[in-house]
């Protein structure tokens, strides 16, 4: 039976990649790493402290009291594993991936969401992103960067790239006809009504998209130890490796416990929004 | 010059709406065409002028093309051919520019569901039309406070949309669209998503609102109503064709086709007609200097028993009754001033007959239609508000 070499393919074009590109995937690697690494440095140079009190205050001013309490208690147990250096760095990683991912992510949706042929292609190409197994880009990523933090901040930008792109594409897409067509008929051009209506208007749905974004940046910097990304993530790669089951749980919580921390802070800045609107 | 102009206009929907034009030009049926291309017709061959100042009202039921027909003339629809000419400029072939300054400056329009942005306050809505022209903050603000205070809101300027209520919103709407000053103002079904009570109160102040700005309305409703109540002229379309024109009298009384007639059979007529449309001329009425016998010889002649007395300029002085005029003529007086009674009726010419009919039932003298310098215009008696109300002609009472 006739057989199609796909995975030979693909093994081709990566090595055609890794000859001829090595100049721009070092760029790209050295300026990651910088942002990474200096990121990382700023994190851990302030008192474990400080930190706590800067989340409490996020807490506290985004949502209410009853986050600032769970941020402080949460923050403060992970210190007390002796987790925290792991922390920073899986937080600095996270920070940077999303960045990333929504600055290149925010752009793509608003371009589909005005330009049909655009979702059309640009939407499977989203489903093969999402629902690729995550370990399988490891392997490229670390074929073009190395082992280390930057194929997993890349590995992250893919995996968690999606949902930013889909929410801001749907958000835009959502806002009501009649609005666009009282814009339209004020005379505006199409940045006006870009900025002024469809980016307002969508804007909560597209705050949901960049919570999505960063709840699957954390989940794949985690896997992303499995190529030497370090953080949390190996705390609980070695726990399961070297059958240490109460270290890798406790790298486990700790993970649970800045998911959410993360996770409320960015759907209280949503929701604070909404708040002044009905106020 | 007419304001605006609609010349063979022509909007096909679908694919290849060119080649669909040239059947629809041969008169090929709305669903004939749906079957063998599947191109649906919005607007088919619409032919008509609006007057400068004038309340123009579109009206059909849905899908009669009204709405696609509003669109067109700021092209938030692009008809398929025809012209629209506002100040003698074909709207359909300019440019992008153009348009734009088109849309900015001379047309605005307002919408059925208000289409308000929620995240902006009752001002920042208002100020939107100005905001996109460019507009500095301070004097934008300015004029949003003033065309809010127009239409009633005022101490509502820094509050959201979602607080206020579905009239009010309206009105939000009708601000950010009179503060552009554009002298065209399109109103989409505007009213029709307000419950019965604020939609007449809108109506009412939208007329009153007219009196002072004289901007060309053209207003799309469905409810014959509300068109005849506030339509300067109407336009009515059935299907895409624009199947008569012409002001809610016309409309009432010559009805085009049965189409039209089947909407007027059951309209109220009371609410429609006003004081001016059944007042006779005043031909039989006296002046001071006439004198009594003069008054009594005109009432012999026209077998009336009271008639009004105005001054030189035409104004209303007050009646006289023949009893009274008899009396005085036996005394020896001659003098018509002392006779004078102001018991009667007085009423504007734009009063309905619905608002009429009681008085009419109630009075023993006829009615006075006054202007507001109280110049006389012309009487009323309770025989012709009858014959208005049955829908006959005056003359032949």
């Amino acid at each position: 039976m006739f057989r199609l070499p796909l995975g030979d393919y693909f093994d081709y074009l990566v090595h055609w990649l890794q000859d001829h590109g090595e100049t721009v995937f070092d760029g790209i690697k050295d300026s990651g790493m910088w942002v990474i690494e200096h990121l990382e440095d700023i994190l851990l140079f302030l008192p474990w402290w400080l930190l706590v009190i800067i989340f409490i205050a996020l807490g506290y001013f985004l949502s209410g009291k009853k986050l600032a309490i769970l941020s402080g208690l949460g923050l403060c147990l992970i210190y007390s594993l002796d987790l925290w250096e792991e922390t920073i760095e899986t937080l600095s990683l996270v920070f940077t991936a999303t960045f990333l991912a929504l600055i290149i992510g925010i752009p793509l949706g608003i371009w589909i969401a005005k330009n049909n042929t655009a979702e059309k292609i640009i939407q499977p190409i989203l489903d093969f992103m999402q629902t690729m197994p995550a370990f399988v880009y490891l392997i490229p990523a670390v074929m073009f960067f190395g082992l280390g933090k930057m194929p997993g901040a890349i590995a992250t930008i893919i995996f968690a790239m999606p949902p930013v792109v889909r929410l801001t594409n749907l958000g835009i897409r959502q806002v009501p006809e009649d609005v666009i067509e009282a814009a339209v008929s004020f005379g505006s051009t199409s940045d006006q009504m870009l900025i002024k209506v469809q980016l307002p208007l969508a804007m909560p749905t597209i705050l949901t998209g960049i919570n999505q974004t960063i709840m699957l940046s954390l989940s794949m910097v985690v896997i992303s130890a499995m190529i030497g990304a370090r953080g949390l993530g190996e705390v609980v790669l070695n726990g399961v490796t070297q059958m240490q089951i109460g270290k890798g749980f406790e790298g486990g919580i700790a993970v649970v416990i800045f998911a959410i921390i993360l996770d409320r802070l960015t759907q209280s800045i949503g929701k604070s929004k909404t708040r002044k609107r009905k106020a | 010059m007419p304001k605006v102009e609609v010349k063979n206009l022509y909007k096909i929907y679908g694919s290849k709406p060119l080649k669909a034009l040239d059947m629809v030009k041969n008169g090929i049926s709305k669903d004939e065409l749906l079957g063998k291309t599947g191109n649906g017709i919005g607007i088919n061959n619409a032919n008509f002028v609006i007057e400068e100042g004038e309340i123009f009202v579109i009206m059909g039921l849905s899908g009669s093309g009204k709405s696609t027909i509003i669109r067109c003339l700021n092209r938030l629809i692009e008809p398929t051919a025809g012209e629209i000419i506002i100040d003698g400029e074909n709207l359909c072939t300019c440019n992008k520019d153009k348009l734009l300054e088109i849309r900015r400056k001379k047309i605005t329009m307002v919408f059925q569901h208000f289409a308000l942005l929620p995240h902006r306050t009752v001002a920042e809505n208002a100020a939107f039309g100005l905001e996109i022209q460019n507009m500095s903050k301070e004097q934008r603000k300015e004029k949003a406070y003033e065309a809010l205070a127009m239409v009633g809101l005022k101490g509502y300027e820094e509050s959201y949309p979602s607080e206020l209520s579905g009239g009010m919103q309206q009105r939000v709407g009708l601000a950010r669209a009179l503060a552009t000053d554009a002298d065209i103002l399109l109103m989409d079904e505007a009213f029709s998503a307000l419950d019965p009570l604020i939609r007449k109160e809108m109506q009412d102040e939208l007329m009153e609102l007219q009196a002072s700005m004289k901007k060309t309305i053209v207003f799309i409703t469905h409810d014959l109503d509300e068109a005849l109540k506030i339509g300067d002229r109407i336009a009515i379309m059935k299907e895409g064709v624009v199947v008569q024109v012409g002001t809610p009298e016309d409309i009432l009384d010559n009805p085009a086709d049965e189409y039209v007639s089947t909407f007027t059979k059951d309209v109220n007529r009371t609410k429609v007609l006003s004081a001016a449309a059944v007042m006779k001329k005043p031909d039989y009425v006296v002046t001071r200097k006439d004198g009594i016998h003069m008054a009594v010889r005109k009432m012999k002649d026209a077998s009336i028993s009271s008639i009004f007395v105005i001054s030189k300029e035409k104004m209303l002085l007050g009646l006289v009754t023949i009893d009274s005029a008899i009396e005085a003529i036996k005394k020896g007086e001659t003098e018509l001033t002392s006779l004078l009674i102001q018991d009667f009726d007085r009423t504007s010419p734009d009063t309905s007959l619905e608002e009429l009919l009681p008085i009419a039932i109630r009075t023993k003298y006829p009615i006075a239609v006054v202007d507001e310098q109280n110049k006389l215009l012309g009487i009323i008696v309770r025989v012709t508000v009858l014959a208005g109300i049955a829908g006959e002609e005056i003359e032949n009472v």
